[in-house]
């Protein structure tokens, strides 16, 4: 390949040394490797091990786990089109089609002369600016026909992507209410300035007063973790900032991380001043990586003004730094744990709990883990106060919540409510009309039908990490249910049984629904697992995949029941299908090719 | 004074920091498991030993004991649940008993037994799973892994190897073994392993040497997995 440095030993060999040869770095050097090539041939793999003085078998282990590592050659031109529903409303599958066609190959292929391949991957987080796509890593929203012409004519040309128009990249935030955490203007450092103020205890009980719980969607009390943490043995003790923003439809982290990265960094110096932490992460999504040079300049300017490093603000006992830690393409690794281990350079496979990361996290060191959101938000309660951050929402739920609207209604964005808004309200603001169902907290979530409007978006009623997916009446509500199992399915880490065949098992039984071979024991056999995914899975991945297929099944039954042929039993294999193989290999499609049911003779 | 708790209405004494599997067995009940072994901590992942344990399902083999709770284990609901999971593993892989080596002495093919699975209930999904017959003593069949990684943690842990891991995702994981080949054949893996005899189902196989004990005469032919599990916990 033409992309292919002189040395390439050398130049992965500079990327070992960046990263100190340590091993817990596996996944971020992983990533740079293939950076040189474009993918990770056998060969390199075993010299990573035998650098890092570890098993090669780990190191494919690592590998093979995560969506955006390949370990078998793709394209010089890597294209990736999300595929969240809102992408598919939006039509991404015709676009993706259109571009096969033009480029001559078949989705999840490699073309012949290594120049492209494309294929799917799960939301990229541009549910406001769809349908989008990933090239090399790089994202590009508002996808059209006329887009996707000029990106063929591109990719034929080898134009480079930094040739290719600039408004292709260009990712607007697409702000569209703005309440107390959106319109804070905030010099940085004026927050870490008044909590050096309050001492540590002080503002530990700021915190406490804020009742300010994670915006993650779990909605931990902030202040009851951060305690732990402190109170834990163990040192240095570590702050992660979760924004491996995955579930489906949300997008709010990534305008945070864009525009508002300051009340980010300043959230996590708060954190780690509360809780005695000396080192940080920025756990970034793989889909993110695009904010990353923009991520590490806002990091120098603060390590410059004397707000990361040490002695903070000149507090002598303030020492605190923040490094980003990148994924590559594992809804899992959301699951704090399963993040945990991502950090230490291994598969994100959940850990067994307790013991909970507060008290052994990150290498078993007490380990803080909150969401984008929840961080920035203290910034709040450190300039005016836990009771005044209290004030706003309703009992349970303090202060504000970003919402990521995303799906029918005029304007999708980030729209910034105080806890206790109700769903008739926010439709009526972005502008939709005849919703039949939204899909509040992504595929994880719960899928609200009309006669629930007047429910709220809060922790004691409708809780969200933010995801606000809208379906009008055009829209058919097994598909969005069908797609998120696709998604759960692709998603799920494989560690227990029931999540790593039950998900592919649900995923079966939707697909035989869809492609008219339901029966009314399937629909028996879905309760069934999505029981038994419920109660028997090791992490909540497994246990919320059945969300949306329960939901829909109880709220839009009739969207399942369409789909059925008999009320019995009907097989899910299907003979002629079976033949297809047989078909193409013999050129023939005349009817003696085709196998007919019964029934269809009897017609 | 002992703690206690009550396992299917059934006292149960414990020590601190004992699982809930650990003094059930000790106690004389049986919980099922195929990824939990006696010398290896917690695994959680076949998710057999799941119980309701004050009303929440938890993995036996992982959940510390609590004094006073009621736990359930030997109910229909709970065996419904494990026979699905059973039937699960076995539509997953390519498992055929009566061809295979370790047929009657398969924890897998015992449990499945033990738990009345009459038939598959799901689709099976066929995976392509090529045998790896390079090493001269040891024969790897990949068709029946049920990732419990019992290998991956004695050669790592034990053997001090790491011959064997776990790479890919999802319903794509697969067991992998430590050389660029991807040959068995290029790794220092030895019959003499505690890897090469931990695998609870038919996967690592010795070679040169079949059927030496009938059918018929096996481990769980002539004993249940439950009786047999109860006297080594035991001893």
């Amino acid at each position: 390949m033409s992309a292919l440095p002189a040395t390439p030993t050398a130049a992965l060999d500079g990327v070992l040394q960046r990263h100190g040869h340590c091993p817990t770095e596996l996944l971020q050097i992983l990533i740079e490797a293939q950076d040189l090539e474009g993918w990770l041939p056998a060969q390199t793999l075993t010299h990573i091990a035998q650098s890092l003085h570890i098993p090669r078998s780990r190191v494919e282990g690592v590998a093979g786990f995560y969506s955006f590592l390949y370990t078998q050659p793709v394209g010089r031109y890597r294209v990736l089109f999300s595929d969240n529903i809102t992408d598919r409303m939006l039509g991404n599958t015709e676009l993706m089609d259109a571009l096969c066609r033009k480029l001559w190959i078949e989705p999840g292929k490699l073309s012949e002369d290594g120049l492209v391949s494309i294929a799917t991957t799960s939301c990229t987080g541009l549910c406001d600016q769809g349908p989008a796509m990933l090239v090399n890593g790089r994202a590009i929203g508002q996808l059209t026909h006329r887009r996707i012409n000029e990106i063929a004519e591109m990719i034929r040309q080898q134009r480079p992507l930094e040739l290719w128009p600039a408004e292709y990249f260009q990712i607007g935030d697409n702000i569209r209410r703005k309440d107390s955490l959106l319109n804070l203007d905030m010099k940085p450092g004026a927050a870490l300035a008044a909590v050096i103020e309050l001492g540590r205890e002080g503002w530990l009980q700021e915190v406490q007063k804020s009742n300010l719980r994670g915006r993650g969607g779990a909605g931990f009390a902030t202040a009851v973790k951060w305690a732990s943490a402190r109170n834990a043995s163990g040192e240095p003790k570590i702050i992660v900032c979760n924004a491996d923003e995955g579930e489906p439809g949300t997008f709010k982290d990534r305008v945070l991380l864009n525009s508002y990265a300051d009340l980010v960094f300043e959230g996590m110096t708060l954190a780690a001043w509360a809780v005695g932490a000396s080192e940080g992460f920025l756990y970034l999504r793989g889909e993110y990586r695009y904010l990353m040079p923009q991520l590490e300049a806002v990091l120098t300017r603060r390590r410059e003004a004397g707000l990361l490093g040490h002695h903070i603000l000149h507090e002598p006992c303030f020492d605190f730094d923040i490094r980003i830690h990148l994924g590559a393409g594992a809804y899992v690794c959301g699951e704090e744990t399963a993040l945990i281990e991502s950090l230490e350079g291994k598969r994100g496979t959940p850990r067994i709990r307790p013991p909970f990361p507060v008290t052994k996290g990150y290498l078993g060191r007490p380990t803080v883990v909150n969401n984008v959101e929840t961080l920035a938000k203290t910034c709040l309660i450190a300039l005016a106060g836990g009771e005044a951050f209290a004030a706003s929402g309703t009992a349970q739920s303090a202060g504000t919540k970003l919402l990521s609207i995303s799906g029918d209604c005029a304007e999708p964005g980030i729209y910034e409510y105080p806890f206790g808004v109700p769903i008739a309200r926010i439709l009526e603001d972005c502008g939709a009309s005849d919703t039949q169902a939204v899909q509040v907290g992504g595929a994880s979530g719960v899928c609200l039908a009309g006669y629930e409007f007047q429910r709220r978006i809060a922790y004691e009623d409708v809780p969200t990490a933010g995801a606000f997916m809208i379906f009008d009446g055009s829209r058919d509500l097994f598909d969005v249910a069908r797609a998120f199992v696709h998604f759960f399915a692709h998603e799920s880490c494989g560690f227990c049984t029931p999540c790593r065949v039950g998900t592919s098992l649900l995923q079966g039984f939707m697909d035989k629904l869809a492609d008219g071979h339901g029966a009314k024991a399937d629909l028996a056999d879905i309760d069934w697992l999505d029981r038994l995914l419920k109660n028997a899975s090791h992490c909540g991945l497994g246990s919320a995949a059945p969300n949306p297929v329960i939901d829909t099944l109880q709220k839009f039954r009739p969207a399942y029941e369409r789909r059925l042929v008999s009320l019995d039993f009907e097989p899910a294999f299907d003979l002629d299908a079976a033949l297809a193989e047989a078909r193409q290999l013999t050129a023939r499609d005349d009817p003696g090719a085709h196998l007919h049911t019964h029934e269809e003779e009897e017609k | 004074m002992t703690k206690q708790f009550l396992l299917d209405g059934q006292p149960v004494p414990f020590e601190d920091g004992q699982t809930i599997l650990e003094a059930a067995r000790k106690a004389g009940h049986y919980i099922p498991s195929l990824c939990w072994h006696q010398d290896f901590p917690p695994h959680g992942s076949c998710k057999l030993c799941i119980v309701k344990a004050a009303g929440r399902h938890v993995s036996a083999c992982a959940t510390p004991a609590k004094e006073g709770w009621e736990v359930e284990s030997n109910t229909p609901e709970m065996n419904g649940e494990r026979r699905g999971l059973l039937q699960m593993l076995f539509v997953e892989g390519n498992h055929f008993c009566p061809s295979c080596e370790k047929s009657g002495n398969c924890e897998l093919q015992a449990l499945g037994y033990e738990y009345e699975m009459l038939t598959p209930r799901f689709r099976h999904f066929f995976p392509e799973r090529p045998v790896d017959a390079s090493h001269p003593d040891m024969l790897l069949d990949f068709n029946r892994c049920i990732f419990c990684e019992l290998c991956v943690r004695a050669s790592r842990d034990v053997d001090g190897k790491s011959v064997f891991a776990l790479t890919g995702r999802g319903i794509h994981k697969h067991l992998t073994v430590n050389a660029e080949s991807g040959r068995l054949a290029d790794t220092d893996f030895s019959k003499d392993d505690l890897a090469a005899r931990i695998c609870p189902v038919g996967v690592i196989l010795p070679k040169g040497r079949g059927f030496t004990v009938p059918i018929g005469e096996r481990t769980f032919d002539t004993e249940t997995i439950r009786s047999r599990t109860l006297k080594e916990e035991k001893s």
